[in-house]
């Protein structure tokens, strides 16, 4: 059983005492403590059940590496499954619970599959479900997921806000160990701006714990001192329970900054990520332990050497009052000399090494510890705890020796650096044979913009696991180099530590284990892979290490295989009769641990999920209560609707009180460019299908915008403002587009013309007064001429009315008399104001998009988006007219020459009217004879914009019909979605005042 | 080829499993072929597989430059649907579809294909009118999709918040039959099936030329030597401008990243699949338990199959937007792949200007559903050297003239 | 993500602030062109797998259209300049054979 120690501990502080509860019990630890430091602490070393055979899981390591220890932490809008109580800080009132089980986390009836293992080897699913086919649906992937899956998933609304910061720096380094405080202190020391991050609480990485000594310092001293130092300057920023989640191209790196996870609710952001933009990136991320593959090697108690010792120097934690050190190298006997000096019981140090003849085994002979060599642990004894282990030659098949009693097994086979952040932007690794282990190959390392090295590898991440300092000392030089920053010269601080004799590479435990006990050796803890099942998959054929990974899930757990890909590659690599480099790793990618999902969307959320973009008039449209669409990032008032009013009510309305007496609309959405300069003319000519350069100053013209495919891109009416000045009324969601394609022609084609645009749509607020009415309006706003003759179709004026200073153009979308007015953005509400008081014994009534879209429906005007769908060619709309024949160039004109284009079987404009006064459904076809070859009923058109029309009192539509202008008067028949059909009559787009009477008045 | 059913994993288990045999051969070429296929991915997988069992074709070769299904058919988002506006694309999808139906089967390969339902959003009245397109189109097509109303998108996705603020959900384009299926799978059991039908799949081996003689192809140079052959495929996705130009011609397509992401497992909440194009995300969740996500293609020409950050940020904007319960789960990994993208976002299954020599590629972000209906028509193609029906429309040739198939409405974001 | 140094204002512009635009250097094949030509200006693009000539606009900066060229396969920027030219400098030629000793050319 896991104890607390009553003294020792260097991270935790027993006078502030912590309340906490796992799986409801409440338990007790301290300010320091990690949830896992202090579940041991109290005694508790189960904490969950492994994915696929649901077998019992133990704490195993001590960091983010951690694959077992996964909790559901907290509740409500705080609730977050799969928490790592190994980076889990302790805070009162913590509530977690252990997943992955049911009834409970002691009995859970999930251990079924375990006792069916055999027949549950990696991969197996792809053998099996098979048949009866509709099984798969309803039973099997059912049970499946809801077996699968760790953590609860969360039901509220995040009660946290995450925040996002940008930040810059000469030399990123990552990792607070002496190798990354060193490589700080040089670079700061040389006047660079230097930003150190640490992903846990704590600075000095493992030297505290190991008992190093720096310059005959202790190291937790020399961390002081260097910390300390590093603090007092201008151009250094320390971060710490600050996480580098991933590196991205040309030096940009995510942080994750834990900022209040151990406080919540006190009002902090929970997390913040810092968008990091550095010219250099040191990676002194040190190395992870890693396991021996022993049969057994999963049963809670069984951890990290490293992690042991971890749990006992810095918390206080015994994980077991006896324990067996289990190795391949002269490191973890490190963590038998702490257990002895803790006061714990070493019951032997089982080395699979022939010789152990390094200092530190020496030292622990002479404390009296037990040093068996060229063993082997053949099994672990114990279900969910461990009571003992069988003892073998390690170049044997596993014949048991002795039998040791013990609860606790401390293994280490070996370190490997973590080359993550190293490897993200294509970083290539080279095999380290002596260390057994991948480490940066700085012949290949990641490069950014100009082609130079970005991440650099440093200390223990290097691959240096003993001379981290100078070889951090080494890096961070070449480093400053690069950016042209020359570091001072200094003394590499020494770091004195005992020789240690050469590791042996043990993968797989012992050497000949047979079948039996390869199926109990585990390489990836959370999704029970075991060394059978990678040897399974070497025989199968899945021989790459991608494939063999995908198909055993090896390393694709939360831990993303950080203490099991190395062993896994190497198992495959015996398999394959390869050496392990031949074999390589797999693609390392971000994040490095996981990062919230609230941390990476940052504030962006509910209402300004985006930006909004409002009209000046937006407040009187919210305050008289109308319903609004999205257009683009603005939003358009649809309709007005009324107390009981239905929306379709209220648009009849709109429509009705707009033909009949006077409606207003805010049109200050669609786009306004203004296009100057000499060469404008010829420029919009250009632009245009129409010929724009001869538009005489003071009048309107309708224009039409194709693509270089010459499909119809966007309308609107343009005006001639003087000899060089014209402005462009786009649609609502083309104005910055169109205006970004003007701007591409000018600058990257036609660069010597002459000529100027600027985007003023926000600048004008623009008022439609609508309707045999809208005369009246004005003259009764007064201040300008605006009778048929002074301001006739097609025209435009400035001047004032009501004292506003504006624009006035005569131009119509609904087909009745009309103006558009422009007024200063500023003063928009006002003049809209202005025009209601004004008109509100003329009848006025704002009226909104959706009454604008059927009014311009029932005159016949196409609408972009509607009657275009990317595919549509202003002939197929019938506006051969607006298209010019005698411009020898405009975009779009080649395109529309092409065969495709130019057929005469193209789908072109009509209008269709019920035979029965119904509406036609959105989205119908017109249906033709047979099928084609696909087996799919043939078409021959479709419907484009259906409405009922309250002016006319029956539904209308315009479509587009094959050759539908020479099929005047036919009847066809549209589908619907149900299977009947709806019959209609072609007739033209014009529906209402053919002869366009109205807007002329 | 030994049967893998449930029997056979007792029979071996009695061994500790020993016995299995490999699921695919990996020979060394031979001189020559009556087809070789570029590209072993599950595209050029899938068209070997069907020339073998649609036109009794198997002295073909599949030659990967990686190891097979390593690019993007290892790396998609696994959505299956066929709800597509124009005629030749539901033909075409909706015969991969189908043939999804009974994969497993057919391939004695659990590919865990699972209809388990697509809905796309509709968040703007624009949205709503083109899915309503859409969904009539689907009827006339035999594709089984329905328009269905807010209510019902919240019936068969608790999880999903239909009123947000900005973008509150109209409906949606629901086609019940549309799923997802476990990508691996599809590879290698298309694989297995292949070795078995004698075919040799070749991996680690990079096609460096292509050979010709009076404008047909002959053969081609790979890093294991030369291989003839009477007719070449070129299934290369990413790489198709590459190949394509070592047999003398260019393709209207460039290649970008295409992002995607998985969160730490969780337990079932979400069993749909959801596509929200206007905010630009959409996700599903894994038989693992993982929450599957994925967004739009980053904007520029790319080979290192990863993209820029900011594409996932707003693609979880989007989806936290969408389900808020999503904020505290965790991203466990992000990875790209590289799409080609054609002129019309569409395929070009196609004769190319080399004799004999054939091109399937452009399927962009639609890929994976697209496998087993796409190997189909690649195979016909080739074994004709005339398209069939399926593929006829997606000929190089309709840039030339003018013949968009432009799905923008219904495909949206990525697939 | 990408870092660009717009030519025009001198800021090191991050890839959010920048909006992409395709191949540079295209020719413009309008009225009086083959189908050919015109087929190969809409769509014909050199898509390579190294060096590569591309549009981009300063679009949350100071709007302008500048060019680079970059290394798809690498990420690797040799240069950015003016989009008024209709091939590239030749400092930025210089720059990319010095490091790609084997780079075909622009062509």
């Amino acid at each position: 059983m896991s104890i607390r120690l009553t003294s020792g501990g260097r991270l935790i502080d027993r006078s502030a005492p912590i309340d906490f509860t796992f799986n409801g019990k409440h338990l007790r630890g301290f300010a320091g403590d990690t949830l896992a430091s202090a579940l041991l602490a109290n005694g508790q070393m189960l904490v969950g059940r492994s994915f696929k055979y649901h077998r019992p899981r133990g704490i195993v390591a001590s960091g983010a590496e951690e694959p077992n220890a996964l909790v559901n932490l907290g509740q409500g809008a705080r609730a977050e499954p799969n928490q790592r109580a190994t980076t889990t800080e302790l805070f009162d009132g913590l509530q977690a619970r252990s997943q992955n089980h049911w009834p409970s986390l002691e009995f859970d009836v999930g251990v079924l599959n375990n006792y069916a293992a055999r027949l549950l080897p990696g991969g197996f699913y792809y053998k099996t479900f098979i048949h009866p086919r509709a099984a798969w649906k309803h039973l099997f992937e059912p049970i499946i997921r809801q077996t699968a899956g760790l953590g609860a998933a969360p039901k509220d609304r995040d009660a946290d806000r995450y925040e996002q910061v940008y930040a810059f720096c000469d030399l990123l380094v990552v990792g607070g160990g002496v190798a990354g405080l060193h490589a700080a202190l040089v670079a700061a020391r040389a006047g660079a701006r230097v930003w150190l991050v640490e992903q846990s609480a704590h600075w000095g990485g493992r030297a505290p714990v190991d008992g190093d000594m720096i310059d005959a310092l202790p190291a937790a001293d020399w961390v002081n001192a260097t910390v300390a130092e590093l603090a007092g300057m201008a151009n250094v920023t320390l971060r710490a329970r600050t996480m580098a989640a991933g590196v991205y191209d040309h030096g940009y790196v995510l942080l994750d900054e834990r900022l209040a996870d151990h406080t919540p609710g006190d009002g902090r952001p929970r997390h913040r990520l810092w968008r990091m933009r550095a010219a250099r990136i040191i990676a002194a991320t040190g190395a992870i332990e890693r396991p021996l593959s022993f049969a057994g090697n999963d049963v809670p108690g069984v951890m990290l050497a490293s992690a042991l010792r971890d749990y006992l120097v810095n918390w206080a934690v015994s994980p077991g009052q006896r324990t067996v050190v289990v190795t391949n190298n002269d490191d973890a006997y490190r963590t038998a000399i702490a257990l002895h000096q803790a006061g714990q019981t070493v019951v032997a140090v089982i080395d699979a090494r022939d010789q152990a003849d390094g200092a530190l085994p020496a030292q622990a002979r002479a404390l009296g510890i037990r040093v068996e060599t060229g063993k082997a642990i053949a099994r672990v004894k114990g279900g969910k705890h461990v009571t003992g282990v069988e003892v073998c030659r390690q170049t044997g098949d596993g014949t048991i020796s002795r039998f040791l009693a013990c609860n606790a097994v401390a293994m280490s086979g070996g370190w490997s650096p973590v080359v993550h952040l190293y490897s993200h932007c294509g970083g290539k690794l080279i095999w380290d044979e002596a260390g057994a282990m991948f480490r940066p190959d700085a012949a290949h390392p990641p490069i950014t913009q100009d082609g130079s090295a970005m991440v650099i590898g440093a200390g223990a991440a290097n691959g240096a696991l003993r001379e981290a300092i100078a070889d951090a000392d080494a890096q961070v030089r070449i480093a400053l180099k690069a950016v042209g920053i020359k570091p001072k010269k200094s003394a590499v601080p020494r770091q004195d530590l005992p020789d240690e004799a050469a590791l042996q590479p043990v993968w797989i435990m012992p050497q000949a284990a047979g079948v039996g006990l390869r199926a109990k050796v585990w390489l990836d803890y959370q999704n029970d892979v075991k060394v059978s099942d990678v040897q399974l998959a070497a025989r199968e054929g899945y021989g790459s290490v991608e494939h063999a990974k995908r198909y055993t899930t090896l390393g694709m757990a939360t831990d993303q295989g950080k203490i099991s890909n190395i062993n896994g590659l190497a198992v495959l690599a015996e398999a394959l009769n390869e050496p392990v480099p031949q074999v390589g790793t797999t693609t390392f990618r971000p994040p490095y641990t996981p990062v919230p999902l609230g941390a990476l969307a940052g504030e962006a959320r509910g209402e300004i999920f985006q930006p909004l973009r409002k009209t000046p008039m937006d407040g009187w449209h919210a305050a008289q209560g109308a319903t609004f669409e999205p257009v683009g990032l603005w939003r358009r008032p649809y309709c007005y609707p009324r107390p009981g009013e239905t929306p379709r009510q209220a648009v009849a309305r709109e429509v009705k009180n707009t033909r009949q007496a006077l409606g207003l609309l805010d049109a200050s959405t669609l786009g306004k460019i203004i296009v100057k300069g000499p060469d404008a003319g010829r420029f919009l000519d250009m632009l245009y299908t129409n010929v724009m350069s001869s538009l005489p100053v003071g009048r309107c013209r309708y224009g039409l915008m194709c693509n270089e495919q010459g499909f119809l891109s966007d309308d609107g009416v343009m005006a001639r403002i003087d000899d060089d000045t014209w402005l462009c009324h786009t649609t609502s969601g083309g104005a910055d587009r169109i205006h970004g394609w003007m701007e591409d022609w000018l600058q990257c084609e036609w660069w010597d013309w002459q000529v100027f645009t600027a985007n003023v749509t926000e600048h004008y607020a623009q008022i439609a007064v609508v309707g045999p009415n809208a005369r009246k309006l004005l003259e009764r706003l007064g201040g300008m001429e605006v009778s048929q003759d002074a301001l006739p179709f097609m025209a435009w004026a400035d001047g004032s009315l009501a004292g506003f200073g504006c624009r006035v153009y005569r131009i119509s979308f609904s087909g009745e008399l009309s103006y558009e007015i422009a007024v200063p953005a500023s003063q928009g509400a006002a003049f809209w104001q202005a025009c209601h008081d004004a008109g509100a014994s003329l009848g006025a009534m704002p009226y909104g998009t959706e009454a604008l879209h059927v009014m311009r429906a029932e005159k016949g005007f196409i609408m972009i988006g509607d009657e275009t769908d990317g595919t549509v060619t202003p002939q197929d709309l019938g506006l051969d007219w607006a298209v010019s024949k005698k411009k020898a160039d405009f975009l779009g004109k080649r395109g529309q020459e092409r065969s495709h284009l130019t057929s005469p079987d193209r789908w072109k404009l009509v209008g269709f009217e019920t035979l029965d006064g119904s509406v036609i459904p959105e989205g119908a076809y017109v249906i033709a004879q047979g099928s084609n070859a696909n087996g799919q009923r043939h078409v021959q058109g479709r419907v484009t914009s259906t409405y009922r029309s309250p002016t006319l009192g029956r539904g209308i539509a315009m479509g587009l019909l094959l050759r539908g202008p020479e099929r005047m008067g036919e009847v066809v028949s549209f589908n619907t979605v149900d299977g009947s059909t709806v019959q209609a009559r072609v007739v033209g787009p014009v529906f209402y005042d053919r002869d366009g009477e109205k807007q002329n008045v | 080829m030994k049967r893998y059913s449930l029997f056979a994993i007792a029979r071996e288990a009695l061994t500790h499993h020993q016995g299995w045999e490999r699921a695919w051969r990996s020979p060394a070429p031979k001189p020559g072929y009556d087809v070789v296929i570029i590209g072993a991915g599950g595209h050029g997988l899938a068209t070997a597989y069907y020339l073998g069992r649609n036109h009794g074709i198997r002295n073909v070769a599949i030659l990967e430059k990686g190891w097979l299904g390593g690019g993007n058919t290892g790396r998609n988002t696994t959505i299956i649907r066929s709800n597509y506006l124009q005629d030749p694309s539901a033909a075409i999808y909706e015969k991969s579809r189908s043939l999804y139906e009974t994969l497993s089967q057919d391939l004695n390969f659990n590919v865990m294909f699972s209809p388990r339902g697509v809905m796309m959003l509709a968040q703007t009245h624009h949205e709503v009118r083109g899915y309503l397109r859409t969904a009539h189109a689907n009827a006339l097509q035999g594709v089984v999709t329905e328009f269905i109303s807010p209510a019902r998108v919240k019936e068969l996705c608790p999880i999903l918040n239909i009123d947000g603020p900005r973008y509150p959900v109209l409906g949606a384009l629901w086609q019940p039959r549309g799923g997802t299926g476990r990508h691996d799978a599809v590879a290698w059991g298309y694989a297995r099936a292949c070795s078995a039908m004698g075919m040799d799949i070749i991996q680690q081996c990079e096609v460096t030329g292509v050979r010709s003689e009076n404008g047909k192809v002959t053969g081609v140079e790979t890093t294991k030597g030369h291989i003839g052959t009477g007719k070449l495929g070129i299934v290369v996705a990413g790489h198709s401008g590459q190949v394509a130009q070592m047999a003398g011609f260019r393709l209207p397509v460039e290649s970008m990243a295409l992002q995607a992401l998985v969160s730490e497992p969780i337990k079932p909440c979400m069993d749909v699949v959801v596509m929200a194009n206007t905010v630009h995300g959409y996700m599903s969740q894994s038989d693992k338990g993982e929450m599957v996500i994925g967004g739009g293609t980053d904007g520029f020409n790319n080979y290192t199959q990863r993209g820029s950050f900011q594409h996932i940020e707003e693609t979880l904007r989007a989806l936290i937007e969408t389900f808020p319960m999503l904020s505290r789960l965790k991203m466990l990994r992000q990875w790209g792949g590289i799409v080609d993208m054609t002129g019309d976002r569409s395929p070009i299954i196609s004769k190319t200007p080399l004799g004999n020599c054939f091109i399937n590629c452009g399927w962009g972000t639609g890929g994976f559903k697209a496998i087993p209906g796409s190997g189909w028509a690649m195979a016909e193609l080739i074994a004709k050297g005339e398209p069939s029906p399926l593929a006829a429309a997606f000929d190089m040739g309709r840039f030339r003239e003018g013949r968009f198939i432009d799905e923008s409405v219904a495909a949206g974001v990525a697939h | 993500m990408l870092l660009l140094i717009c030519p025009y204002c001198g800021v090191a512009a991050e890839e959010t602030e920048l909006a992409p635009g395709g191949e540079a250097h295209l020719k413009r094949f309008g009225p009086g062109s083959s189908d050919a030509e015109f087929e190969a200006y809409l769509f014909a693009r050199k898509n390579p797998k190294g060096v590569h000539f591309e549009r981009w606009r300063h679009a949350y900066g100071c709007g302008k259209w500048f060019l680079a060229a970059r290394c798809t396969a690498t990420l690797e920027v040799f240069g950015t300049y003016p989009a008024q030219t209709s091939g590239p400098p030749d400092d930025i030629i210089d720059r990319i054979k010095a490091r790609r000793p084997d780079w075909k050319g622009f062509a």
